[in-house]
């Protein structure tokens, strides 16, 4: 595709590819499926975790402000790893790029109390973050997951210090200190939804802008989908991978910052990091299961939010919430599995022959 | 530094050592096949909860480890499954074992023992060690784990076995025109190389921790990784590199109470450290030819 053509809706939906919808689909039924196995073996009933679960995240206005909430900051982390992706590169990095993120909204808006300087420096340090990885990539050939694997253990060690050592409140030793009043995400109407979500889905369209129609982001793809082709097609795959660092680092860093900044009523990092880990694992699957791409990811992260917003309700039917996690991984890899929907419809076939 | 720092520093980089050692040799195995796998943080841990419950339930220790494996084994065989048979990607369903263990072993813990995050294991599910002259003691996966590589890397390039193993990694299709079942090859080394991991996990629990904690494995999958990528895809080298981890893993237990730095920068060591040796101080790395790729027969 050139990258001058311009986009109407109709090329929009086509390249949503329904048969990748269904297998999306498929592969979420699937990891309920063994979930609920998982969930009768240790003496739990499914039916009821599942409906607490869905009534938890669709019930009421509150509870699907809830839903966009949560869905608002694995958006984001699953930007940086369909960037990636598109990109030819497994950039596991989102989670500490996510935790510098949330670190600058701290440190910068008490430097100066403004919101847009808060959510510029939190892209900024996560990107910062990131780019260690696709310099080592670039120039040394190391690997991208080992290497943000390790820089995700280091960030983590390095957050626990930022927030015990020069951020802690010393009004509350359980927290860092706040985010100022004049640099806080305004919150719409009584919910605990605040107007990040509308600039994550923003952020998701703008990323969609530049991989299908900019030359940067043809390139990108082009390198994602074959290296050697596309540096003899002119595009130098080297910048193209640390773009997409870049732009991936800064996708989770402005998550990490719109999440201390929106989040009512704390507008600090907990004690621990509680309030700021794992995002960047859970946009893994929000990616994956969106295809690894923008607007898929759009649609994927509010149904991932869903399952965040129930589970406290799951909860209190006395089922663990990790299951969540249980039925993401088995999502996952049902997800790995090549040509899903050709097979389903294979053994359909046999099975009614 | 006194007498006993040395010798609880060295105890400690042994029982360290033995993880890290045991995933890396799975993993160069699986790798010389030419499958890659990033889930052993998962397995890890998988087999470290199923480990214990096994140990626990039967009261041996041995039991336990046997769990493990068979944890490891069933990993492997879906990744197996995924990756030789049905030429999947080698990277998600690494991603997506490490994402279910990481839930399944929370979930496990409160649902099994009711107790959220982590487990003590009672004294009779843990392994006995070796008595070492009057109050020393070693354990026996220290020796078990350092007779694996051996014997391991010993196969992988002096037996016909391991040149079939290494040849499907290298160039499957010159092996598959002398007649060598590619698939099968790769298949059951990806089995053993996730069923060292299983029985390193198990390990940690059933002997060298003595507990089941949510996020015990901390790393070390990945570090084993490092560490194969370190040791050049070779057991014997995995051995010398796991126990340089085990050395850091244990000077940073030893110094952290110390406060002569804070803390998380002592517990950054490792990682650090890998990062600076898969950067290549040592001299560039190179992996078998058809790492990681699905191989088609034409």
């Amino acid at each position: 595709m050139k990258s001058s053509e311009k986009p109407g809706v109709s090329d929009v939906l086509s390249k949503i590819n329904v048969k990748a919808f269904v297998e999306s689909l498929i592969a979420i039924a699937i990891g309920f499926a063994i979930g609920a196995v998982i969930l009768v073996a240790f003496g739990y009933d499914p039916v009821k975790a599942y409906s607490a679960l869905f009534r938890g995240g669709l019930e009421s206005t509150d509870n699907i402000a809830a839903t966009l909430h949560y869905s608002t900051p694995i958006l984001l982390t699953a930007l940086t790893f369909a960037v990636g992706a598109r990109t030819g590169i497994f950039n596991i990095g989102a989670e500490s790029s996510f935790y510098f993120g949330a670190i600058a909204a701290i440190a910068f808006t008490n430097i100066w109390g403004n919101l847009w300087f808060g959510l510029l420096m939190g892209m900024i340090l996560g990107a910062l973050w990131a780019l260690p990885a696709a310099l080592l990539k670039v120039y040394r050939g190391v690997h991208e997951v080992i290497s943000t694997i390790m820089l995700n253990w280091i960030g983590w060690y390095l957050m626990l210090y930022l927030i015990v050592g020069p951020y802690a409140n010393p009004m509350n030793p359980i927290k860092t200190i706040k985010v100022p009043d004049s640099a806080r995400l305004p919150l719409i109407g009584d919910t605990i939804l605040s107007w990040g979500f509308f600039i994550a889905v923003l952020a998701a369209v703008v990323t969609y802008f530049i991989l299908w129609h900019t030359t940067l982001g043809f390139g990108m793809r082009a390198s994602g989908y074959n290296q050697r082709a596309a540096r003899y097609g002119g595009i130098n795959p080297k910048m193209a991978i640390i773009w997409s660092f870049v732009i991936g680092g800064m996708a989770s860093g402005l998550g990490g910052a719109m999440k201390i900044m929106s989040e009512f009523p704390g507008y600090a990092i907990s004690q621990g990091g509680a309030n700021i880990y794992g995002f960047g694992f859970d946009g893994i699957g929000v990616s994956l299961v969106g295809r690894n791409h923008p607007l898929g990811i759009i649609l994927s992260a509010i149904f991932f939010g869903m399952l965040k917003a129930g589970t406290s309700s799951m909860q209190q039917t006395g089922v663990p919430l990790e299951i969540v996690k249980v039925i993401q991984g088995i999502i996952i890899i049902t997800v790995a599995i090549p040509g899903l929907y050709d097979l389903l419809k294979k053994s359909v076939k046999r099975g009614a022959a | 530094m006194d007498a006993g720092a040395i010798i609880f520093i060295l105890k400690t980089s042994l029982m360290a050592m033995v993880p890290i050692v045991l995933t890396s040799v799975g993993a160069a195995w699986s790798e010389r096949a030419g499958v890659v796998s990033i889930g052993y943080e998962g397995v890890l841990l998988a087999s470290a909860f199923f480990g214990a419950i096994f140990a626990e339930m039967t009261g041996h220790a041995s039991v336990g480890l046997l769990g493990g494996i068979l944890v490891g084994v069933l990993f492997g065989m879906l990744h197996g499954a995924l990756t030789v048979y049905l030429k999947g990607d080698h990277v998600i369903p690494g991603i997506g074992i490490n994402l279910l263990a990481a839930g399944l072993v929370p979930f496990g813990i409160i649902a099994y023992w009711g107790t959220a995050g982590q487990h003590q294991l009672p004294d009779s599910a843990k392994l006995w060690h070796i008595k070492l002259g009057h109050n020393g003691e070693i354990s026996p996966m220290v020796i078990i784990t350092v007779v694996i590589a051996l014997v391991t890397w010993w196969v992988l390039f002096k037996t016909p076995l391991g040149l079939r193993v290494r040849s499907v990694g290298e160039n499957p299709e010159a092996a598959d025109a002398l007649g060598i079942n590619v698939e099968k090859y790769r298949f059951w080394s990806t089995v053993y190389g996730h069923a060292l991991a299983g029985l390193a996990g198990a390990y940690m629990s059933v002997d060298w921790l003595g507990m089941v904690h949510k996020t015990m494995s901390g790393g070390r999958g990945f570090i084993a990784l490092a560490n194969m990528v370190f040791s050049n895809w070779n057991p014997l080298i995995s051995l010398i590199g796991g126990w340089l981890f085990g050395f850091f893993d244990a000077l940073a237990t030893w110094l952290a109470p110390k406060h002569m730095v804070p803390e998380q920068f002592i517990y950054m060591l490792p990682y650090i450290m890998t990062l600076i040796i898969v950067a290549g101080i040592i001299g560039k790395a190179k992996p078998p030819k058809w790492d990681g790729r699905p191989y088609k027969r034409e």
